[in-house]
């Protein structure tokens, strides 16, 4: 029997779908439900910005009201993805413009913006409500003045960790004199000084205004003053602390936050002064999200703070926390579920400090909600690790960065193979890891047993062999981004599981041993893949068994992309050197 | 280890053509017996000895790497630890705002002359310097370079001849020529070393003093001389110019 639902009820019943994901198993039933999901999804994800054109998209989805887009590669954030390389977010402005003038919300990240795509943008779209640039870079505060002045309906502004071109604070004089509709304000990356006048009429006259972000540029009065006006906040990034500690403004400043009722998440505090962690105990027992991982605060005067955080569910922080306050968080933050440590010295030699792999041991033992870990440690043992995932099977993202490479567990002088064993095998619901220290091919063969929700996996010097790729790729059934750096291996697991890749949405690859051949052969072989080569030196000219630099490879439907540099090769560019001598079959 | 590969998964459709793999077959355990070999003169897999064991439990044995770079801290590894540039930028400046005042504590008992009268611009006490970009011409790809972990003229030089051609004798560099040392600021060689400044201007590198150079660079570039003769003329010959007569 052939039952249909009339389209109206099943465009009725799709609506309440709000995930992508299944949204994306509701088209592939058949053509009649492809269509109707096309026409109602409003919010739409691009996971990587070349997998698919902006014509494409705009054409399924003539209902979208908000885009998200992601450009480079993840390792750009290291500094491993040359300048140049690509990630440009005109192209998409651009098509949009013309094709979803009703678009409301655009959210970038790793991408390319200059100047004239924020023009654009402020030109375009007539209900503009949402911008968010996350690691973005390319533009200045001209390009943020024009969307200030001209998106009358703006209610999200957040620029994070964007490297921008500052030409000084008048960029905030831009938005409208009139009542503004703006929810969340983030400026914090950048330098310059804003007029405080300006910032505090901006405020005054946002009544929504529930998330502001400060730049450092913002002293501790000025902070003071801020929150006066904006009492109903319930996001704050502070400026910076680092001037001489007046008792005046320190009472003003206590008594600022007090009024802050509702006040939920916490950020900011750049070298924040011990003397002013008092001012912030009456926020304290509401707080859901504390970012200390740039302040430079030590014990005690850590604990005496986080002590008072009983509801805190995200603490992130710098390893000056030391075990001793990871101890203390795991008795009194029994609703953590997403703890992140970062080291304070930016290397390896100068690291003093008493962080060991038994601070995320206590915390594993005292926070039951505990899910989310990123953990940057001198070494590691097997036995930690092992106890941590003992404690607590319910981890989804476990981000383990054993600083010293190669590193073994300390103790016993073995891999922490059987560590991460035990992490892949407890933790079922694991769907982020980053693994490092000295690893075997084993610890793969682990992971790829055990690991079957992993869908992003980080890898840095470790492994022996192609064995190592081999496993991952033919092991991990959910595995969607895999990044590896620095590890042995070489052509033969990567061509064995070419068709894993396009199950992928990349792959990639850096100082490795896969050579130029396997890429070209690769590329010949699964035409719905870019294998981009990143390298200095041009690979044509250089024997087909040198190994290349950087490799790349991610599954697109928009074929080989127009805009690169001369540093990045595919096999579409340069089409007369094509197929070689080797055998394909 | 090859064998457990080539049996059982003969699904592959993929021939592998000889010279794809190096050496043939699957790589040997290359990490930990040290050496550069695969990778010849381009550089090297970084292996355990590249990095002192913290805890001195491995002995750093320095026998086996023939002519290789002298053991290196993880922070000369690109990317390494996996910090973001921003938060990196800030533990740098971190560090540098303390040794400024240990420096300016230590300094305080000494006697100052006027030479080393300091002309730092500090923002909230901070010295705000990072990584910037350097570009070479002639090279695609762009570098950065910490310009906090260098405190004089030479010293950025050396990092950059490092960094750019490597002056070890017989290796290649990433302009893949062999070189000889360059001399990029005294004007000798076929290179200099110029910077943008806050203004806008490209200047020669080495003409103020480091602290005021610093506080105004914008980005590096390694230019050729050639091209360099238009640039912003040398300070003392800018104020000579001013003294005397115009031409």
């Amino acid at each position: 029997m052939n039952l249909r639902l009339p389209s109206k009820v099943l465009e009725h019943i799709i609506s309440f779908i709000d995930s992508n994901e299944d949204r994306n198993s509701v088209s592939l039933v058949c053509k009649s439900w492809f269509e109707t999901e096309r026409k109602t999804r409003k919010r739409v994800f691009v996971g990587n910005c070349y997998a698919i054109t902006p014509a494409a998209v705009a054409r399924r989805f003539p209902e979208m009201r908000s885009l998200t887009l992601k450009g480079k590669p993840h390792f750009a954030d290291y500094n491993l993805v040359p300048d140049g390389w690509g990630g440009y977010a005109w192209p998409w402005i651009e098509a949009m413009a013309k094709k979803s003038p009703s678009l409301e919300e655009i959210r970038l990240k790793r991408m390319v913006v200059t100047d004239e795509c924020l023009e654009l943008i402020a030109a375009s779209f007539k209900d503009f409500k949402v911008l968010v640039l996350t690691s973005c870079e390319g533009f200045s505060t001209d390009g943020i003045a024009a969307i200030a002045a001209t998106c009358r309906n703006l209610r999200v502004l957040e620029l994070r960790e964007c490297i921008v071109e500052d030409l000084g604070g008048d960029w905030l004089s831009y938005f409208p004199e009139t009542s503004t509709s703006l929810v969340s304000l983030d400026f914090s990356c950048l330098d310059s000084e804003v007029k405080l006048s300006d910032l505090e009429r901006l405020v005054s006259r946002s009544p929504d205004l529930k998330s502001l972000k400060l730049n450092p540029a913002v002293t501790v009065d000025g902070l003071e003053s801020l929150l006066r006006r904006a009492p109903q906040l319930t996001e704050l990034g502070t400026g910076s602390f680092s001037a001489e500690l007046k008792p005046e403004a320190f009472s003003k400043l206590s008594e600022a936050f007090t009024n802050c009722k509702q006040l939920k998440c916490l950020s900011g505090l750049w070298d924040v002064l011990p003397e002013y962690l008092p001012a912030l105990y009456s926020v304290c027992p509401g707080l859901t999200s504390l970012n200390l991982s740039y302040a430079t605060v030590r014990m005690p005067d850590l604990v005496e703070l986080l002590r008072r955080c009983s509801k805190l569910q995200k603490l992130w922080v710098m390893d000056l926390i030391e075990d001793k306050g990871l101890e203390t968080v795991a008795s009194c933050c029994k609703e953590l579920r997403e703890l992140r440590v970062f080291p304070s010295v930016p290397d390896l030699d100068a690291t003093n400090v008493a962080l060991t792999e038994q601070g995320l041991v206590f915390v594993s033992q005292g926070c039951p909600k505990l899910e989310s870990v990123l953990y940057f440690c001198v070494q590691f043992t097997n036995a930690a690790l092992i106890t941590i995932a003992r404690n607590r099977p319910n981890i989804k993202c476990f981000r383990l960065c054993v600083i010293e490479p190669f590193a073994p567990d300390y103790k016993t002088n073995e891999p922490l193979d059987k560590g991460f064993k035990a992490i892949a095998e407890r933790c079922k619901y694991l769907q982020r890891l980053s693994v490092s220290g000295l690893l075997t091919d084993k610890a793969f063969k682990y992971i790829a047993k055990h690991a079957k929700k992993v869908r992003m996996l980080s890898v840095a010097f470790a492994g022996d062999s192609d064995l190592m790729l081999h496993h991952l790729l033919s092991g991990c059934e959910s595995l969607k981004k895999l990044e590896i750096r620095d590890c042995p291996f070489g052509d033969t697991a990567l061509l064995e599981n070419a068709s894993k890749l396009e199950t992928m949405r990349s792959l990639w690859l850096s100082s490795c041993f896969v050579s130029f051949g396997a890429c070209k052969l690769l590329s010949q072989k699964m035409p719905r893949l870019n294998v981009e080569v990143i390298d200095e030196h041009p690979p044509e000219t250089r024997p087909e068994s040198s190994p290349v630099e950087r490799i790349y490879i991610y599954r697109t439907v928009a074929g080989p992309r127009l805009d690169m540099p001369e540093f990045v090769w595919t096999i579409h560019k340069n089409p007369e050197i094509g197929v070689s001598h080797l055998a394909i079959k | 280890m090859i064998t457990e590969l080539e049996m059982g998964k003969g699904e592959s459709e993929l021939e592998l053509g000889l010279g794809l793999s190096l050496g043939g077959g699957t790589p040997a355990k290359i990490g930990k017996s040290g050496g550069g070999g695969a990778w010849g003169e381009r550089g090297r897999l970084l292996t355990a000895k590249d990095f002192p064991s913290v805890g001195s439990k491995r002995a750093a044995d320095s026998g086996s790497h023939a002519g290789a770079s002298p053991p290196r801290s993880s922070s000369q590894v690109v990317g390494w630890p996996p910090i973001g540039s921003h938060r990196m930028n800030s533990l740098v400046n971190n560090q540098a705002t303390r040794s400024a005042r240990e420096e300016e504590e230590a300094g305080k008992k000494k006697v100052k002359d006027d030479e080393s009268k300091d002309v730092t611009k500090k923002v909230n006490g901070k010295v705000q310097v990072g990584f910037i970009k350097v570009n070479m011409d002639g090279v695609a790809i762009g570098r950065k370079v910490d310009l906090n972990a260098h405190s004089y003229y030479e010293n950025l030089a050396q990092t950059l001849e490092d960094m750019f051609f490597r002056t070890n004798p017989g290796t290649i560099g990433l302009t893949g020529q062999f070189t000889k040392p360059l001399r990029l600021l005294d004007g000798s060689s076929e290179f200099v070393l110029t910077y943008e400044d806050k203004e806008g201007d490209w200047m020669l590198v080495g003409d103020v003093p480091w602290r005021m150079f610093i506080t105004s660079v914008k980005r590096l570039r390694v230019m050729k001389t050639s091209e360099a003769n238009g640039l912003a003329v040398r300070h003392q010959e800018r104020n000579e110019r001013h003294r005397n007569q115009p031409v």
